[in-house]
């Protein structure tokens, strides 16, 4: 042997070297989360920002406690979480099935093509008052909003997707006499599902903003409700509280998204 | 009436802006349980043929007519096998040797173990649970051809399955092939633009032009030669002199 290699005691610091740099990074997140909050508190305490305004951590903090306690918020929570799962559902498989209906027919969907190019440019949420009148100020209107923002732009991106499908599956099925619904189920689908998924997480977030316009619009009860409530009262520590919960709970739904792609898309 | 005859077969692929004279006036005819090559520099039309062979697409002009009927759209009786595997990424090893039998509805356990029997002949039992990206290419295009096979095709088209292997796993699978055709009886097709293949493998060569590809010249490969394996064959002395021959006219197309 010319030289002693411990290829052992490498690979350990190589390792070392991997956790040292991850501590590194959770620190620094560490870090701007607790400076962010404690320059807030600081801002407003020191009166830097207006405290009526932009409240402050601890006020938030507070009047979450109290609302837990008094168990209020959590109707406010569940519904708005109800809607919007509902809203994200309904649209990201509407629009699935649509997309699919576009691929069934080509001819279709060369007629629907300059209609979904206006249907994708409109801002979704001027369509909600019109809902509210149609469908009544209910959930019905919310949960739709949480749906028809999503529904156009999961169309597009899947359809695509469908049609960029790679045509040597389709020969391979067709050779053995495949049907157009087989070949949409063994190749088309399946192939899809990368495209599928990152609509899922793109309708997170949309779905949010649908519900949480279609409960300003209501105004009845929810977390988007709330932060009309405290706007219109000027009770902004209730605005903060409740923006708060919408982003635990958004990011919560999009870590959700994220375990079932990884479970969807492993063996790629 | 022989088992295939391809009979003054064009094809032209249209497109808003272009049309494509893909082959012109091609005729062939193989008997059953022949191997055949056809040989042609890329563009020339090879893999049009065998999708209008397959039913894959219908022919401008002329017709193709295998055991006594002429083809229209895919049938029980072709199987395909393309350049690259194409297995499918999101099924195991299994799910994809059985995908022509669950397309067909003949599903059963007894074609299942019929099937799982030829994945064992080609050496890849053990990787039956396993998804095709854990495999090499060579595994691959074995995989490849159980599925192929399983729905017991009586003809078979080869559409450069060999072409993607490095050089040692292609001498390997044309000797797995050419014996597991044989051992089945099997009436094939072999596309390729790969002078040696053409030889070591096939009873007869069909000479391509450029394109519109049609048939320039057929070589008929000695038994002597079509009878051994395609490894021995290469190793020959007949094997260079029908090299030569071939090479020649090729040359003769490129003016
Ligand atoms: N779907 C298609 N549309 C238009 N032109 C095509 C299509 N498929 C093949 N062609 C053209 O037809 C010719 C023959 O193609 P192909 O049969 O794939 O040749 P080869 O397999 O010998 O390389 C090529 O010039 C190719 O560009
Ligand atoms: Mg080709």
């Amino acid at each position: 042997m010319k030289s002693k290699i411990n290829i052992e005691s490498m690979h350990n610091e190589y390792k070392q070297k991997l956790i040292r740099e991850r501590r590194f990074v959770v620190f620094f997140q560490l870090l701007i989360f607790i400076a962010f909050f404690a320059l807030w508190e600081i801002a407003s305490n020191l009166k830097w920002v207006d405290p009526l305004v932009f409240s402050s951590p601890s006020k938030v903090w507070n009047l979450l406690v109290e609302n837990i306690i008094a168990g209020t918020i959590f109707s406010h929570i569940s519904i708005t979480l109800f809607e919007t799962i509902l809203g994200f559902i309904i649209g990201t498989v509407a629009g699935t099935i649509l997309a699919a209906i576009l691929w069934w027919s080509p001819f279709l969907s060369k007629v629907l093509d300059p209609y979904l190019v206006v249907l994708n440019a409109m801002p979704k949420v001027a369509l909600g008052p019109i809902l509210i009148v149609a469908l009544g100020p209910t959930m019905t209107s919310i949960v739709a909003m949480g749906a028809i923002i999503s529904v156009i732009i999961t169309t597009i991106v899947v359809y695509t997707s469908f049609r960029e499908t790679d045509p040597n599956y389709i020969k391979v099925l067709q050779s053995f006499g495949a049907t157009r619904w087989q070949c949409f189920k063994e190749a088309i689908l399946p192939s899809s599902f990368p495209a599928i998924i990152s609509t899922l997480k793109v309708n997170v977030g949309l779905s949010w903003v649908g519900v949480v316009v279609g409960e300003f619009l209501v105004s009845k009860q929810g977390l988007g409700y709330l932060i009309i409530y405290g706007f219109q009262v000027f009770n902004f520590t209730l605005v903060m509280q409740s923006l708060l919960i919408i982003v635990i709970f958004a990011t919560i739904m999009y870590k959700i998204v994220e375990v079932i792609e990884n479970a969807l898309i492993k063996n790629r | 009436m022989s088992f295939l005859q391809i009979q003054d077969v064009s094809h032209i692929y249209f497109s808003k802006k272009d049309r494509t004279l893909a082959i012109k006036d091609v005729n062939l005819s193989i008997e059953e349980g022949e191997f055949i090559s056809i040989l042609g520099p890329s563009g020339c039309g090879k893999t049009t043929i065998l999708s209008i062979v397959a039913g894959l697409i219908q022919p401008t002009i002329g017709k193709v007519i295998l055991d006594r009927e002429t083809i229209v759209g895919t049938n029980k009786n072709t199987g395909y096998m393309l350049q690259q595997d194409y297995l499918f990424p999101w099924k195991t090893i299994q799910e994809n040797i059985f995908l022509g039998l669950k397309l067909t509805n003949q599903l059963n356990e007894k074609t299942k173990q019929k099937t799982l029997a030829l994945l064992n002949e080609m050496g890849l039992s053990h990787v039956k649970n396993q998804y095709p990206t854990q495999l090499s290419g060579g595994m691959r295009q074995r995989v490849s051809l159980v599925r192929t096979l399983a729905t017991n095709p009586k003809l078979l088209l080869l559409d450069e399955p060999f072409s993607a292997l490095d050089f040692q796993t292609k001498l390997k699978l044309e000797d797995l092939v050419f014996e597991t055709l044989k051992q089945f009886e099997k009436t094939a097709i072999l596309v390729t633009h790969d002078i040696g293949e053409a030889i070591a493998m096939s009873n007869r060569i069909y000479l391509f032009t450029n394109r519109p590809g049609t048939v320039h010249k057929v070589f008929e490969i000695p038994d002597e030669l079509a009878k051994i394996t395609p490894f021995e064959a290469r190793n020959h002395p007949l094997y260079n002199e029908i090299f030569q021959e071939v090479w020649k006219e090729l040359e003769k197309l490129e003016k």
